[in-house]
């Protein structure tokens, strides 16, 4: 039995057998190497990439930074990049305006059909309606914005005219209101009683009633402002489109993004606390709304700001409908044309072979790109604490 | 098992009525109509862009069927050669890239993520490089392209090469996490049995991960494939070419170093063309038809074969 000893100490090496043996040939150890090498190299690139990004935003917008004249940035009532006039606030605006109105379309729409998906529908319904779904996220961003200019600006925006809005605007405005004020009085109940609801409360109501009364000024101001004059009861045809046509079509865009998201986290809540609560003799909605829904909102929240963060990301859409070209005016009007920071970069870099214009034209270029870039990646990050809370949950 | 009498059958369900509240649960059938109703909405929406997009588009599609798909183009949207050659030739191009470059480096990458990464800072370095750049919004993936291929690398000259490797950036990020995802469903029995019989890592990659994880890889291959093919910010950034652009016949080497456009730029060209020449509006339906029918088709392909394959192996 001497004779074959498997031993993995080398001083007693005197089997036939030993770990170097196992190891079989050199050659073969040194193809392995070098093929996972070549993947390393492979994955590696990601990094190279990020590092590439970053360099070229921080380099070309350092330059803007350090030349610029901090007063053509702010307060210039337009953004006017050709002829050395970067007003930020004018891009900003536009911006917010663009994503609140996506995100009205996209919230509710998407988060409605990630419940409908995970907890309503039949096998069948769903393997027919997610294929749709997965397909209208696919469609090209320049189609979205075809369809803003040509079907949502003159069909939906302009026929519903100046009151419609009016009226629509109202009910959205205090229906989130009621959603909020509900949200709050659960927070309080749960801890009437003591010193610091009673504070939360006032301080909670005080501000929401504030930012009630603040937004719906800025909405019949807007609503009442914009248009001719001469024609009271309609908008006056705007062949390029304005910010609220290009919002609805981002918001479009965005509500597969949400509803896929969204659905994930409820399909991430485990089915015995369903079961538990339907035990508990609760219905279908009472499950959903107050077992399924909180717990999986941070899942959802996740959801938002992914969709959130897609919306200040889209170009192509405000771009081609959002009713401004070369240059923007600085509007807090949704009814108005204005550039968002996206589309502002890609009316910088159209119609000319190079960007050219006043000395920083081009480095306004990267500025713009690199605060878009801070707060987008902000976004993700926060998205990515909320998803990782789901799955350290369940 | 009394008599079943009419009146048997209401109390009967009576007490069907109490124990499902079918009838009854009117908040609840509310919330179900309401969230069907927002599923309903996102697909009707979906209905009415396909069908206005093909109503807008289909006169001059079907009207100068031949034309249009040899077209190059015009300053004016009377011109005969109107068309879409110059934007569906940059378009393959565009794909060639992507599958020359992204689909080798992307599903290494994920190999490598997936088969041979130990647990250290910097596998968690390149877990969060892909997952942030994934998250990039692609306006900037633009700037990037513009910075590096085309004012280092080309001194200021817009290129096809520049706007191809822009996009393979691009998509490269999709490409390595759909094909991570597919490799890690891949049972380890499979590798387990593999390595007993004697195999090498790279053996057991090649021979057993691969093949299974090949529908997974192919399915987000797609997908990138259609997000490049529909993208057009990065390309309007790195400068592709909106308004005219010269017919010219030139090697396949040579045109890597020319100016180009692409079918989404084309679309953006002749609808902001369309403000002033109201005939760019059913040319820019007509080439939207076409970029749109491309991209469904690669992605109903690719949801088809996911659920194909998820269906045979249960």
């Amino acid at each position: 039995m001497a004779d074959i000893s498997i031993s993995n100490s080398s001083t007693a090496a005197v089997g036939s057998l030993s770990v170097e043996a196992l190891a079989g040939p050199q050659k073969r150890a040194r193809k392995e190497a070098l093929i996972r090498s070549v993947f390393l190299l492979a994955s590696l690139v990601s990094i190279l990439i990020s590092v590439l990004i970053v360099v070229s935003l921080v380099r070309e917008s350092w330059t803007f930074m350090t030349q610029v004249d901090w007063s053509v940035t702010w307060g210039q009532n337009g953004w006017r990049p050709r002829r050395g006039l970067y007003d930020m606030p004018t891009l900003l605006v536009a911006s917010l305006i663009v994503t609140v109105i996506a995100m009205l379309v996209a919230g509710p729409l998407g988060l409605g059909a990630a419940i409908y998906l995970s907890e309503y529908a039949s096998k069948k319904t769903r393997s027919f309606f997610k294929p749709i779904l997965e397909v209208l996220a696919g469609v090209p961003s320049v189609v979205l914005g075809f369809f803003a200019l040509f079907f949502i600006s003159p069909q939906v925006i302009e026929r519903i005219g100046r009151n419609g809005w009016l009226v629509i605007g109202a009910v959205i405005i205090i229906a989130y209101l009621a959603v909020i004020a509900g949200w709050t009085r659960n927070l309080v109940r749960r801890e009437a009683g003591t010193e610091l609801a009673t504070q939360i409360k006032r301080v909670l109501t005080l501000t929401a009633l504030v930012a009630t009364a603040l937004i719906l000024i800025w909405w019949v101001n807007s609503v009442a402002g914009s248009g001719d004059p001469a024609s009271a009861d309609f908008f006056s045809v705007k062949r390029s489109g304005q910010l609220a046509a290009a919002a609805v079509g981002v918001g479009i865009l965005t509500i597969p993004l949400v509803a896929s998201v969204s659905e994930d986290a409820l399909a991430s809540v485990p089915q015995e606390l369903r079961s538990a609560s339907a035990g508990l003799g609760a219905r279908k909605l009472t499950t959903t709304v107050q077992v399924v829904l909180p717990a999986a909102v941070s899942g959802i929240v996740a959801a938002f700001i992914i969709g959130i963060s897609r919306a200040l990301g889209e170009t192509m859409v405000v771009f081609m409908a959002g009713g401004a070209a070369d240059e923007a005016t600085f509007t807090s009007s949704p009814f108005e044309g204005s550039l968002t920071m996206t589309a502002g970069m890609a009316s910088l870099a159209t119609g000319t072979d190079n960007v050219v214009g006043e000395g920083l034209t081009f480095q306004s270029l990267y500025f713009v790109g690199f605060v878009l870039f801070l707060l987008t990646l902000f976004l993700n990050i926060a998205a990515g604490r909320f998803v990782n809370r789901v799955r350290e949950r369940y | 098992m009394g008599l079943s009498t009419i009146g048997d059958n209401q109390v009967a369900r009576r007490v069907e009525d109490e124990i499902f509240r079918s009838g009854r649960d009117l908040r609840g059938t509310g919330f179900r109509t309401l969230m069907f109703g927002a599923l309903a909405v996102s697909v009707f929406i979906l209905a009415v862009l396909i069908v206005q997009v093909v109503v807008d588009g289909w006169p001059t599609l079907t009207g100068r069927f031949g034309d249009f798909w040899s077209g190059t183009l015009r300053s004016r949207s009377s011109d005969e050669g109107l068309g879409i050659s110059q934007g569906l030739k940059g378009s393959i191009w565009i794909a060639a890239f992507v599958a020359l470059f992204s689909f080798p480096i992307g599903v290494s990458a994920a190999i490598y993520l997936e088969e041979y990464a130990p647990r250290n800072w910097l596998t968690n370095t390149i877990d969060i490089a892909i997952r942030n750049l994934a998250g990039v919004p692609s306006v900037v993936y633009g700037l990037l392209g513009l910075f590096l291929f085309v004012k280092t690398l080309n001194g200021g000259q817009s290129a096809l090469f520049a706007g191809g490797l822009t996009l393979a950036i691009l998509v490269l990020p999709i490409i390595v996490i759909t094909s991570a995802e597919a490799i890690r469903a891949v049972p380890s029995s499979l590798k387990q049995g593999a390595y007993g019989v004697g195999a090498t890592q790279w053996d057991v990659i090649r021979t057993q991960v691969l093949p299974f994880a090949a529908p997974g890889i192919l399915t987000g291959t797609l997908l990138s494939l259609s997000r490049a093919v529909g993208e057009a910010a990065p390309l309007i950034l790195v400068g592709a070419i909106t308004g005219r652009l010269a017919a010219r016949d030139s090697s396949l080497i040579d045109q890597l170093g020319e100016r180009f456009t692409a079918m989404p730029i084309v679309i953006v060209g002749w609808v902001r063309n369309s403000g002033a020449d109201e005939g760019f509006g059913p040319a820019a339906g007509a080439a939207i038809v076409v970029l749109l029918a491309l991209v469904i088709a690669m992605n109903s392909v690719a949801v088809l074969l996911r659920g194909y394959f998820e269906k045979k192996r249960g």
